[in-house]
């Protein structure tokens, strides 16, 4: 029963990061870039967690929970924001919303 | 024996056994609801109604299998796909009773014992809001929309009540593996009062006890907390365009959910598969003499018909559960069926509790089911956690 | 049996991940973030933090994307209109992304070499014991922190989502 490489774990969670990173920067719904964010989150939870197990350490756990608990407040309070931003310009496309631009 | 072949069986003996339970179910709740109305119930489909849930199943294939046009094809059928799965999966970390030794190997009835087994189960109630918000939205309707939306945030707004409910009792059982919630119950104070989580010193927990209830009532949708349900009996819900096998899951899916939140309850408060006083005390001969109770009681009837059928099924029915009573007496077996009679008489008192309060109360309000449970639940169940923490740290 | 596992869950999420970049309509975006959360809950089992993996299921899938979900739902604002995509881009970006993309898996590969390899129930220490243990000792000062933190945002998202006062 041979195990799975450790770099494996690094470079999925490296791709994740690079597709969150594609959507924020390609998107324009203001949604979708929210929720590339997340994927982005949830790439660098997976390398905290596979380099805790490296060192067979608790802690990049520990990190890992702080990630998810921020990661919670940060959407409660970005989509509250959203709800706002689209009551007031019933947009959700982020090119529109450029009212404080030059 | 192989230990996939093993967890084969154990899985589709339960699964087996889960199905049929709840199409039989459905069969209780219709004839006690009856009989809470004065009525009789379905009677005619079989002898006293029993093929009534095949009949039900079979009008349910049977009818036609309509997609509206106008709905989100991909979501539209996963949506009852994803309930249905979501609500079996959870019955697979409940302790039905204690070890077994069959086919030369040890083994547990239950099929898989997590070491986070508690956890297991409210990640699963967790996604299972899914199915609901996605079928409300893959309708295209704003009725079914509404509706979905509404009972998705019932269900999410009384987890919380419910996950703090979970967590008393897990103070002072001082683990999340279900077998092990259930073998910290065990044993008698003063010898013949059990030591359920309920009655457990330092801190009995029966509020965590009644807020559970209260809660797992709001998360299975059921009377009193069903009005995003009882919409599609007067104007519409989230399975409106729902029909046939679709619909049918919808429903399994709650009847599922009823009884997986059963068993939570009495694994976590009611000590699982242990029986009420000690086998010592001659705790082994209450199944027995229960099915002998039941066996005269059905004899005696069966003697006096009130219908004419009634004085040819009542009597078979007699000799069934005297059948029973005697099984229950073979000690090779009785290590395998008294736990699971203990368990089962429990479960099933507490779905008669829940057929008993559909019967009974009536339905709230929408916004007095969302100021119930943010206003008091919530505020109740965080109190009761942090008296709990308290007089456990002091006592230790 | 590891590797099999990782394969499928890994690809499972790769694709959803992809689909979350891609698809017009948000909805279908949300669905495939689910699923990416769920498949990385599986490989956090795989590296043995059991706890970490049910918190991502209750926490990340169903609650996080549940409040996305509401909001597309609630918004309706339907699909993402594109226009004006450039060919250059497309017909130069791709084969230099999937160059990068070797190059940089090439440099990680070599950055570990004959690294531990991740067995299931190599890492024994991630049950919620351990992970209370720490979370309640050394690191009580960010939990204690991080409560204020849930609390002000629970604040601020009533303050903000609030109807107008007349």
């Amino acid at each position: 029963m041979s195990g799975v490489p450790l770099s494996w774990y690094l470079i999925l969670s490296a791709v994740l990061f690079a597709l969150g990173v594609a959507g924020f920067l390609l998107r324009r719904n203001v949604i979708t870039v929210f929720m590339s964010i997340e994927l982005m989150l949830n790439a660098v939870n997976l390398s905290f967690i596979t380099f805790s197990y490296q060192w067979k350490q608790v802690n990049g756990h520990i990190f890992s929970f702080f990630v998810m608990v921020v990661a919670a407040a940060e959407a409660a309070v970005g989509l509250a924001i959203i709800l706002t931003v689209f009551k007031n310009r019933s947009t959700l496309n982020i090119d529109d919303i450029s009212s404080m631009k030059n | 024996m192989n230990f996939f072949l093993l967890s084969l069986i154990k899985a589709a003996v339960v699964a087996f056994v889960l199905l049929t339970t709840l199409a039989y179910l459905q069969w209780v709740e219709r004839k006690v609801i009856a009989h809470i109305q004065v009525r009789i119930g379905p009677s005619r489909v079989g002898p006293h109604g029993l093929m009534q849930p095949l009949a039900d199943v079979i009008k349910l294939i049977t009818k036609e299998d309509l997609i509206p046009p106008y709905v989100n094809k991909f979501l539209y059928l996963a949506a009852p796909f994803f309930a249905i799965t979501m609500a079996l999966l959870s019955i697979s970390v409940i302790p039905f009773g204690g070890p077994i030794h069959i086919f030369g190997d040890n083994t547990w009835m239950q099929l898989a014992d997590l070491n986070i087994g508690v956890l297991f189960i409210l990640a699963v109630s967790s996604v299972s809001v899914y199915g609901i918000a996605l079928a409300g939205w893959a309708s295209n309707n704003k009725y079914s929309l509404m509706g979905g939306l509404r009972s998705s945030a019932q269900m999410i707004s009384y987890e919380l009540p419910l996950s703090m409910a979970v967590a008393a009792p897990l103070l002072l059982a001082n683990t999340l593996s279900l077998r092990h919630i259930v073998e910290r119950q065990s044993g008698y104070y003063l010898s013949f009062i059990p030591r359920w989580s309920v009655f457990q010193t330092p801190m009995p927990q029966i509020f965590s006890f009644v807020i559970f209830l209260i809660a797992a009532f709001a998360e299975t949708n059921r009377i009193p907390f069903d009005l995003p349900e009882a919409e599609n009996e007067l104007v519409a819900g989230y399975h409106t365009e729902y029909s046939s096998m679709k619909f049918a899951a919808f429903f399994m899916a709650e009847y599922s959910n009823m009884v997986t939140v059963c068993s939570m309850t009495t694994t976590l408060f009611l000590g699982g598969w242990l029986p009420l006083w000690p086998a010592s005390r001659g705790s082994n001969f209450v199944p027995s003499i229960v099915f002998l109770l039941a066996g005269a009681i059905a004899l005696y009837h069966g003697l006096h018909p009130a219908r004419r059928r009634d004085g040819f099924t009542l009597p078979v029915v007699a000799v069934v559960f005297f059948v029973l009573a005697a099984v229950f007496l073979i000690p090779a077996l009785q290590g395998a069926l008294l736990p699971l009679f203990w368990f089962a008489a429990k479960t099933g008192t507490l779905l008669f509790f829940f057929i008993w309060i559909r019967g009974t109360l009536p339905r709230f309000r929408y916004d007095q089911l969302m100021a119930f449970a943010w206003k008091f639940m919530f505020p109740v169940a965080v109190l009761n956690l942090l008296v709990t923490g308290l007089v456990v740290a002091l006592s230790s | 049996m590891d590797v099999i596992l990782f394969l499928i869950f890994a690809a499972i999420a790769v694709i959803c991940g992809f689909n979350v970049v891609v698809q017009s309509h948000p909805i279908s975006s949300a669905i495939s973030l689910i699923g990416v959360m769920g498949s990385l809950a599986v490989l956090y089992l795989l590296l043995g933090a059991e706890f970490l993996a049910a918190a991502q299921v209750i926490v990340y899938a169903g609650a996080i994307m549940v409040l996305f979900v509401f909001v597309i739902m609630l918004l309706n604002a339907g699909a993402e209109i594109r226009h004006g995509r450039s060919l250059i881009a497309q017909v130069l970006g791709i084969p230099l992304l999937f160059a990068f993309l070797g190059l940089m898996l090439y440099f990680v590969q070599h950055m570990f070499p004959g690294a531990a390899e991740v067995r299931f129930g190599g890492f024994k220490h991630g049950t919620a014991l351990d992970v209370g243990r720490a979370l309640f000792t050394q690191y009580l000062l960010p939990f204690e922190v991080v409560s204020v933190l849930i609390l002000i945002a629970i604040l601020g998202a009533v303050v903000l989502a609030q109807k107008e006062m007349e």
